[in-house]
Parts: structure tokens; sequence; C-alpha cells
């Protein structure tokens, strides 16, 4: 059971404050920002104790969120229960950031008062909470040409509208300004997480892909959905479908109200969404990636006459000579005391520089072509170089985004709404690869 | 802005709140209350408001109602008696057609804490439970708890209570859910809800209608209830068993908790049970959110304390990646090191290595004590890494892989040549106060194997006018006492004036009475000073010893899925856990070492008194650590001799450490093999020494059994001699006598 709710931003001002049993004092809240900003390093922050009153927070979008207990509670729940908490701001108020949660506040404190009642928790399905809630969301967007590119000129709704739909996916499902185009779009996107460890020697040491596909729905009344797979998806080791190169994951598991009675055979997920964003569907693959590594690099590191220290990088993007990675960024830890770095790159919409306080070089590349090889030449002045300098060198690690490419393969086939509806809403499929940790050893 | 001058704030909106103008205007009168709201929020007090609010409580606007009782329910305790007049509108919505409304009011009326209103919540509260919407069946369900807690010494009113328990029976879920929440409450002096066979069986065949959050709860609740045989045990598991690897973190951990209680009398399903969580907990363990990753990843932590084995195959599960929080870090690097097995080492320690250069030098240090336990076990591969990580230079890294061999040289002799090769040149680097003790112990332990031992020793004496840790100077003293043992030439004039510097400029009283005590001791004799620092260089039985034997799964059952594995000070407790141990070794790693070494030092005081007060018989005879005995030889020799003598001492188990209690009896020449954890029970103890050409083994117990106040000791000698027996048994209750009474 919950005593108190409360969200704080990162500077520790009140944003919501609730208490639900009258056990604590309002100065937890000061009490928590002490604990949370003064803690060691090496201490986990998630649950605190202070005078027999537990602190369970997250932190999402640069806010605390934070509820507190008096019992043991199950961490787990409490969690959750946050989690829940800050996914539905995001649908409600569109995102999850300070100032959203400053004009939304009478909302979520609505949303709050029906969520939880007495500390214990009564509902968090949006489709319930809809009914109760009647503030409503006051979007933060900023200003924006693209907004003005979609009106076009007399009002004629423009090609344009068409093909940008990632920055509506971000607005507050519930809107009384309903006559705006693309209000009842359905959204759903295949998110992979890669976790890439390739050793010294360019042998794949650990692929780990935590996939999800979520839909997010702004029809206020949907019938069922189905959503179709590829039909060699396959599920386990053993499992084999289809003639071509199957699409394999180690384990998958499905959101409580998705029904599979289809699955099995063809694939398909029936589901009913509700209004808001909801993971259909998880993912795993380990250990086994259907194609190459989005990216190999091929380091170079020695000392040169006049003791400078030379780090020659050619990175080489493996993926299908139609995508793209964009946003790479390459990180090189370099020996302790470096004092300035020259550069050579080879084309001129790259950027490297040397960051002394995390002793690294980032080497940025805004696009990234498939099958597309660059090279980067950095010279160090280390003053007392020794062999052992060069140890410091690596691992590599790298960040960057995958639009439209998934490293499973996982496609989605077809999207269709049940029965049919009249004016058809605007459906998207999108697909994207982060990288959650990719590191390259030297 | 509102933080300064409150006093005006609150005046211009009392203002608005009281204009006609505003108030007939739905927006703005409904945007000044906001701002009431938004300034309650940041902490400013409103209260002077409460007469004009409870007046913009009466209106039609749901939104605008909301916001009043959230005013009002925060202040309601300030102002009692106006609070009283927004009670007829709140009684009269409860009577209002809609139940949204109805439920809104019920809801906050009894959220007004203060004293005097449950006369006027009674009535609703009880209609509401008949009430045809669920949805005010669920307010008025929790408003009995509400309004029980308000008056907690009233008589338990027993028709809410049988009401509550009728309404178990409710169709809505959240209804029967709550049910359970506000009877747990009203009967929490009785020992909570009943939970008996019916009840049991009926939510276990409702669980499939609640939702992820009802079933945790409810889960939780039938943790109170004993099936009566067998047969309805395998039945409610038949029952649960799809929850197990259901989707939702929340639930699979609450149904693991039931599996592994309700089955605590059969291990082999708590182990089946666990096996098949397996995959949902280690996708909590990769979860996109970071708090419930390292929530899984603390109850695995439990779940391998007993089954070790568990989650081997999948260590690079375990990988850290570069952008997770340290804490996360930290965790699955523990982690690593306790699935380590024959298979994984190479790849484990080639990923911890990888971690030893981290930027953060928090986690390079974690890091490479990590890469030390793991050496502990793997000493070769591990001390390979050790030493190539000193040629990096870093202080960080010279200071936290010299600690690692301090500890791997007490447990493992067989590393202790190379680790003496590999020490040359620390000194230079190694600035901080827990490296420098590490090298010092090092040098006076080992000395007689580094050629330069005396050398760098007289450096750090040179400066010790500079050196700021109480702790290092006494750790040189007494590797510097040690060192003068085994190369009296080299150290005589150095060990001179550093006692010289101790005794008369040395402010810290610690340090002066060691020197003192070391000055005393030397001027006894050679022999004397051998005796009391000699001691054995290694104890590698320590090591096999703490190999830590497999906790049985009911150890930790109970705190599944609740704070305890996750709670920062349940870190501490992890941490000497995952230190190895059953059994605390000696010398150990990471923050162990502050209160061994002023173990170290009360000991060292207590064997003057012991000395003191040994009875003339002891001293007649002479102990001696002699030839040491393996654990297996020990066993061997236990079981063949027979009981020589049971006695039963005058004391109770030592409360102290047991790093102190075996540094205590190795003063007196007596060997501990093996103790248990401090305060389990039964508390055992395995103790050997030579003495007159025999051999005593000892086994202290104190436990069930025997009186709490009373050691019952059983000796076993070969070959017997009375005499020395004698001598060894009171020898031994001299040192725990003195221990109980020295230390606490």
């Amino acid at each position: 059971m919950i005593s108190q709710v409360f969200i704080l931003s990162s500077k520790g001002d009140h944003l919501i404050y609730k208490d639900f049993r009258g056990e604590a004092t309002t100065d937890a809240i000061n009490v928590f920002y002490q604990m949370v900003t003064a803690l060691p390093g090496d201490q986990p922050p998630v649950v605190m104790t202070r005078e027999g009153l537990h602190f369970i927070h997250i932190r999402q979008g640069g806010l605390y969120c934070v509820a507190t207990t008096t019992t043991n509670a199950s961490p787990f729940t409490i969690i959750e229960f946050l989690n829940r908490l800050a996914a539905l701001i995001k649908d409600y108020c569109g995102s999850l950031s300070e100032k959203s949660v400053r004009m939304n506040f009478a909302l979520i404190y609505e949303m709050l008062d029906e969520m939880l009642d007495y500390g214990y928790i009564q509902t968090t399905s949006t489709d319930i909470l809809k009914n109760f809630i009647q503030t409503e969301a006051v979007s933060s967007k900023p200003f924006s040409l693209f907004d003005l590119s979609n009106v076009g000129l007399f009002g004629a709704e423009t090609q344009q509208s068409r093909v940008t739909p990632s920055a509506s996916a971000s607005r507050p499902i519930m809107s009384s300004r309903g006559d705006q185009g693309g209000k009842n779009e359905i959204f759903v996107d295949v998110v992979e997480r890669l976790t890439v460890v390739i050793g010294a020697n360019g042998v794949l040491m650990k692929v780990d892909i935590q996939g999800e596909i979520k839909v997010k729905c702004y029809l206020p009344t949907c019938s069922e959905m189905r959503i179709g797979l590829n039909e060699e998806f396959s599920v386990g080791k053993s499992q084999q479908r289809g003639y071509g190169a199957a699409v394999r994951v180690d384990e998958c598991n499905f959101h409580q109200a998705v029904r599979l009675d289809e699955f099995d055979s063809y694939r398909i997920l029936k589901i009913c969404p509700s209004q808001g964003e909801q993971t259909v569907m998880q993912y795993q693959l380990c250990d086994d990636l259907p194609s190459a590594p989005p990216f190999q690099l091929f380091p170079t590191v020695e000392r040169d006459k006049s003791d400078r220290l030379l780090i020659y990088l050619k990175l080489r993007c493996d993926l299908p000579p139609k995508s793209a990675a964009i946003n790479v960024s390459v990180t090189v830890p370099i020996p302790k005391g470096s004092l300035s770095m020259s550069q050579e790159l080879s084309s001129p919409d790259q950027r490297a520089e040397l960051q002394p306080s995390s002793k690294a070089v980032h080497w940025e590349i805004s696009r990234f072509p498939g099958g597309a090889q660059l090279s980067a030449l950095f010279k160090l002045e280390v003053p007392g170089l020794s062999a052992a300098s060069l140890l410091e060198v690596g691992p590599v690690s790298m960040s960057f985004e995958l639009p439209k490419h998934t490293c499973t393969g996982l496609q989605i086939r077809f999207l269709r709404l049940t029965p049919v509806q009249p004016n058809p809403s605007p459906r998207w499929v999108r697909y994207v690869t982060h990288s959650d940790s990719y590191t390259i050893r030297i | 802005m509102p933080y300064l001058g409150s006093e005006e704030t609150v005046k211009e909106l009392k203002r608005a709140l009281s204009n006609p103008n505003v108030q007939s205007d739905r927006l703005r009168y409904r945007n000044v209350i906001l701002r009431v709201i938004r300034f309650m929020t940041q902490g400013l007090d409103m209260s002077p408001l409460f007469m004009e609010m409870v007046k913009a409580g009466a209106s039609v606007d749901i939104v605008q109602k909301k916001l009043v009782y959230l005013y009002m329910c925060t202040y309601a305790k300030l102002k009692p008696d106006l609070t009283l007049l927004a009670i007829n509108t709140l009684r009269k919505d409860c009577a209002d057609p809609n139940p949204m409304v109805r439920g809104l009011a019920l809801r906050n009326m009894c959220n007004l804490r203060m004293p005097g209103i449950t006369e006027y919540i009674q009535q609703p509260v009880l209609t509401g439970l008949r009430d045809k919407a669920s949805y005010v069946r669920r307010v008025a369900v929790l408003g009995c708890a509400k309004m029980r807690n308000l008056q907690p010494d009233a008589e338990i009113d027993g028709t809410v209570v049988n009401e509550l328990y009728g309404l178990l029976r409710d169709p809505d879920p959240v209804v029967m859910v709550n049910c359970l929440r506000a009877l747990e409450e009203i009967l929490k002096a009785e020992g909570g809800v009943v939970i008996n066979k019916p009840i049991a069986h009926h939510l276990l065949n409702r669980l499939k209608d609640l939702d992820a959050w009802g079933q945790s709860e409810t889960l939780g609740f039938l943790l109170r209830y004993r099936p009566r045989d067998d047969t309805e045990l395998f039945d409610i598991l038949n029952l649960l068993d799809g929850h197990l690897q259901g989707g939702d973190s929340a639930v699979t951990a609450a149904t693991l908790r039931l599996f592994l209680q309700l089955a605590s009398g059969h291990p082999t399903v708590q182990a089946d049970a666990l096996v098949r969580a397996r995959g949902p907990l280690l996708a909590t363990c990769t979860a996109s959110s970071r708090e419930l990753r390292f929530t899984g990843l603390c109850h695995v932590q439990r779940v391998l304390r007993s089954l070790p084995a568990q989650f081997s195959p999948d260590y690079k599960k375990f990988f850290c990646s570069y952008s997770e929080p340290g804490y996360i870090k930290f965790r699955k690097m523990e982690i690593l090191v306790e699935l380590v097995n024959d298979d994984n080492v190479v790849l484990v320690l080639e990923e911890l290595q990888a971690y030893c250069t981290d930027v953060s030098p928090e986690l390079a240090q974690a890091a490479i004590f990590a890469v030390g336990r793991i050496g502990r076990t793997y000493s070769e591969r591990g001390l390979a890494i050790l030493t190539g990580l000193l040629g990096l230079r870093q202080e960080h890294i010279t200071s936290a892989v010299v600690q690692t061999f301090r500890d791997l040289v007490w447990l493992c002799p067989q590393s202790t040549a190379c680790v003496c090769q590999a020490i040359a040149g620390c000194e230079e680097i190694i600035q901080d106060s827990d490296g420098k003790q590490a090298l010092i112990w090092l040098l006076g332990m080992h000395g007689d194997q580094i050629s330069g031992a005396p050398y760098i020793l007289e450096d750090y004496i040179d400066s010790l006018k500079t050196e700021l840790s109480t702790l290092v100077k006494l750790e040189l003293l007494t590797a510097m006492t040690r060192l003068f043992l085994s190369r009296p030439a080299e150290t005589q004039d150095m060990l001179g004036r550093l006692l010289h510097f101790c005794i008369e400029e040395e402010t810290d009283m610690c340090v002066r009475d060691r020197a003192l005590f070391y000055h005393r001791l030397l001027r006894c004799g050679v022999e004397e000073t051998r005796q009391v620092l000699g001691g054995p260089k290694s104890d590698p039985s320590l090591g096999l010893i703490a190999g830590r034997p497999e906790e049985p799964i009911n150890n930790w059952a109970a705190h599944f899925n609740t704070l305890e594995p996750v709670s920062s000070s349940g870190s501490v407790v992890a941490g000497i856990g995952c230190d190895g141990a059953a059994l605390p070794t000696l010398g150990g790693s990471d923050g162990t070492t502050h209160s061994a070494a002023n173990c170290t030092l009360a000991v060292q005081e207590a064997s003057e008194d012991l000395c003191s007060g040994l009875p003339e018989e002891a001293t007649s005879f002479n102990l001696t650590l002699g030839p040491a005995l393996t654990p297996e030889a020990f066993e061997k020799l236990w079981l063949e001799l027979e009981t020589f003598q049971t006695v039963s001492l005058p004391c109770s188990e030592p409360s102290s450490q047991p790093e102190t209690l075996q540094a205590a009896l190795q003063l007196v020449q007596i060997q501990a093999l093996a103790f248990s954890r401090p305060g389990s029970v039964p508390w055992k103890a395995y103790l050997y020494a030579h003495g007159s050409e025999t051999i005593i083994l000892a086994e202290l117990l104190c436990g069930p059994g025997s009186d709490e106040d009373r050691l019952l000791v059983t000796v076993k000698q070969e070959p017997r001699d009375e005499k020395v027996q004698r001598g060894f048994l009171s020898v031994l209750e001299t040192v725990l006598q003195t221990l109980s009474s020295f230390l606490w």
C-alpha cells in the first residue's frame, strides 16, 4: 500500500504531491530530495529508507516519480505502478517532462485520485480511467515550421502531411478539438534494443536483442485489430517454419489482452487496443543474429616516432544499402592526461572532439548509409606515453539508431481493423532499432 | 514570485475567489482555483482560503469539485470547524443520481482526516456498501477501513466485518480485493483477515478475473493460507501454475513467493518453480525500465544463494552495458562473481577485465575486487589479469589491485610468490589509505620474500609526519615490528625511529598506545614478540570453508518480493553474503578491513590482560599451532576419535566478530577451523591445538539442547593427556570470558 505519491523535477521543485493515508508528513518530499542527491555513487537509489518510511522512485524524463510506503510491500508492484503512472501521463499529456506536468497538474491529480484510493491501486486501465477524467490536457507543442507546412495554401491538405507521422505521435490521446486531421490514427511501432559485444579479434562475443511491438491508438473506440507478423516467425531454438530465412526469437510474451488463437497457424495477433500506448508483445533473442552486426570496426593503435599516440579507426556499416544509421556516435577511451588531439576525418559531415573530463574521444556521424566505410585518424599528444598507456585505449562504445530496420527481421505484414470502418483511420507502422550498448574491444 | 510574499498572493486569491464576476465565469473561476492548488503543491499555506474554497465546491462543474475536494482533504485537519460546513454539500452529493458524483463525494468525505468526522460518514458508508454501482461500493468498502483508522480505540463493528466478508463474493473484482484490504486493516489487532479454506479457494478461482495489481495483492493474502494436505497443496499449485510465467513481473514475483512458501516442505517443488520462473525473472533483469531491472537483479541474487547453477548458462545477460547507471553495474558484477563456473570463467573474466579500466574509479575498483574474488578459485587467471593492470600505473587501479592481492595471499598461499614479485614499485603510485594499508601489510607479512621491503617501509616512516590516516600508522607499526623479526639487521634502526616518533610526537592516542605496546613487547624479548606476532601467513582452510554452502531456499523465501532484497540497508547484508561466506573470512575484502583492523587492536590489548590473567596451570604447559590441519583431516580425525570429555563452560556464545575470536584464539596458540555465522542457532565452532606431543580437537556448541549462557565443549585428544587437556580448557575459558568482558 502506498502512503504518498509525489513528482519532483530534477531541481527538486514540487510538481505533484498527494497524500493518501496521512501517515507521513509533507516534509517527506524534502527528506527524499536530500537523500537522493546526497547518495554516494555506489549506493542503489531505487529504494531508500528513513525512519520507517520507504521511498521508492523511478527516474523518467528528468523527473523523480516517488511513492512512499510504511509497509514491506512488493517492489515489483510499486515500480511497475510508477512506470504505469509515467506511461499514463505520457498518454494523457502527450509527453512526460517538467513542462507538461506543470501544465497538466490538475489532470494528473484527477488521475491519481482514480488510480489510488487510500493507497491501494484501483485501476490503471486507460479504458476505465477515461470515463472519469474530465480535465482536458494542455499540450505544449513547440512552435515548428513543419506544423505550418501541414496547413498548406488555402488550408488544403498537402502531400507532406501524409509522410510525417512521427511528430504527431506525441500528443495527448484525448483532445476535444477533434476536427484536426489525423485524429484517429493508429501507430504500431516495432522497437528493438540491441546489445552487442565484439571481441578484439572481430568475433561476436555477445548479442542480445530486446524487442517489443507497441500500439499507440488514438481511436476512442476500437474494435478488433489484427496484426500479422512474418509467416516465418518462429519461437524457440527447435522450431522452424517456412523455406526462406526464418525470423527467429528465443522467447516472447504477450499483453494480457492479446488473443492468440490464430497465432500458431497464421502468426496473427488479435487485440482490441484501448486508447493510449501499450506493449502488445515483447521478445528476446540472444547469441544468434540472423545477419551481420550493423557495424564493424578495424582499429589500429600505435605510437609514432615523436611519441604521439595514433588511433586509426576504420568503421564499416554492414546494413543493406538502402537503409542507413543515424546519430552514430563513437566513443573511444584514451589514456589519462591526453593533452590535445589533431584529427583527420574522411568526410566533412563528421565531427570529433576530445573530452578530457571523461578521457574519451567522441566521433559523431549524423548519417551513415549502409555499405559505406568511414575512417578517422586521431593523433593524441600524451605526455609520458608508455606501453601500458596503450592498454587504456578502448573498449570502443557506439550508440546509434537504425530507422526502418529490425535486427531480427521481424516485419508486420498487415494491420487490419474489423469490422471495416466507414472512414478508414490512418495506420502507421514504424520500425526502429536502438543501440542499447554496442561495445567493440580493441 | 509566489515564493516571496505569500500573504500578498493569498489576499489576491481571496479577492478573486469572492469576486462575483469571477464566480459567474466558469473558466475564470476554475483558473483561480487551479492557481490555489498549484501554490498548495509548492508547499505554500493556502488554508486562509478555506471558506471561499468550500463555497466553490458547491458547483455543478465536476472538475472544479474535484479540485476543491483535493484542497479540503489537505487542510481539513487545520480547519475542522469550517470543514463541517462542507459536510452537508458532501452528504447531498452522496445521494446524487450520478454514481460518479456519489463515489467522488463519499471517497473525499472519508478522506477528511479530522476528529469527529466519523459520526457524519458512518451512514453514507453503510448505504454505499449496498449501492448498485460497483464504483460506489469500491469506495465504500475502503471507507470502512478509513473510518476504523480514524477512531482506532473504538470497538470493532461486527456487522461491518460480516458485511465485508459477504462482499468478498461481489461480482466486481476490485470490490473483492478492496474487501480484503479493508478487512486486513480493520482486523489488524487480531492478525488481519482470516483466509480459511472456502475463502482461499474462492480467491483462487477469482484470480483470472482480476487485473495484474489485484492478482499480485490477492496472491499476497493467500500466503497466509496453509493447505490441509498434499493433495490440496498440489491442486492449488496447479491452479497457480499459469501465473508463474505470465507477462507481468509483479504477478510472477508474487506467484513465485507463494509457490516457495506453500511448498516449503517440498524442496524439489520449490526448485522446480524457480527453474520455471527463470525466464520471467531474466526478462525483468533486461527490462527497459532501469528500476525494474535493478529489482530483478536483486531477486536473482537471492535465488543464486540456493541455486548457484541456475543462471550460469545465462551469464551473458549480466554483462553490463555502458549506458547503465552504476548501481546496476555493481549488482551485475556481484552476480557474475557468483555464477562463475569452469565453462564461463574465461569469458566472464575477460568481461570484468574490460570494466577494470572504466572511467568511474568506483566501478573500476569494484571490477578489480570482483576479479580478485574469482581469483580465489581460479587463481592463475585472476593473477594474470591483476598483474597486467598494475602496468597501467593508475592510482585507483593499483590501490585496488594491491588490496585484492592482500586478500588473495591470505586465502591462496600459492599466489604469494607471484604477488611478491608484482608489487614492486607500487608504493610510488598508491595514495589512498586503504591501498597503503594493504601494501604495508603485505610488506610486513612477506617482507622476507621482497628484497626492498625495509626501504619501502622506511620511506613511509620518513613521511610519517604528513600521514593523516591513523589506520595506516597502526598498520605500519605492526608491519615494521613483524619485519623486524625476519630481517632485524636492516630494520632495527628504522623501527627505533618509528617507535620513538609514535611515542614522543604522535598525538593520536590509538597510535601511541600501540607503539607503547610494541615497545614493551620487544623489551620482553624477541621470542615473546615472535609468539604474539607470529601467526600463520595465510589460511587456505578458511578460503575452502568460505566456498559458500548452498543455502536452503526457505531462508530467503519469506523475504522474496519484499523491499528487503532491494533496500540500501539490505545491500550491506547482501554485500557480506556475496563476499562468499556463511563463515566470514579473516582479513576480508572491501568494507570489513576497518573493523578487522580495529579488532586486531582490541585483541592485542586484550592479550595484555590475558597474559597477566592466565592461571598458573595454563602457563605451565605449552600449546603450539604446530602443523596445520586441513578441514578434511580434521573431519577424519574427529570421526575416528572418541569423546574424551564434555564440559559445559559458564560463558555464552561470543558475540564478537569471528575475526576477533579467531585472532584471540591464535594468540594462545589455538587454531580455529570453522565458525557458524554470529547469532545463528545452534552456534558452533571447531578448534584444534597441539601441545606436549598430543593433538586436541574441540567443538564449541551453543544453542538448543544447552542453556543460553553456557557453552558445551566436546574435547577429543590423541594421545590422551589429562593435564594438557585441563590446561587447554582453562586457557579456552579464559579467552572466551576475556573476550566477552572486554568487548561487550
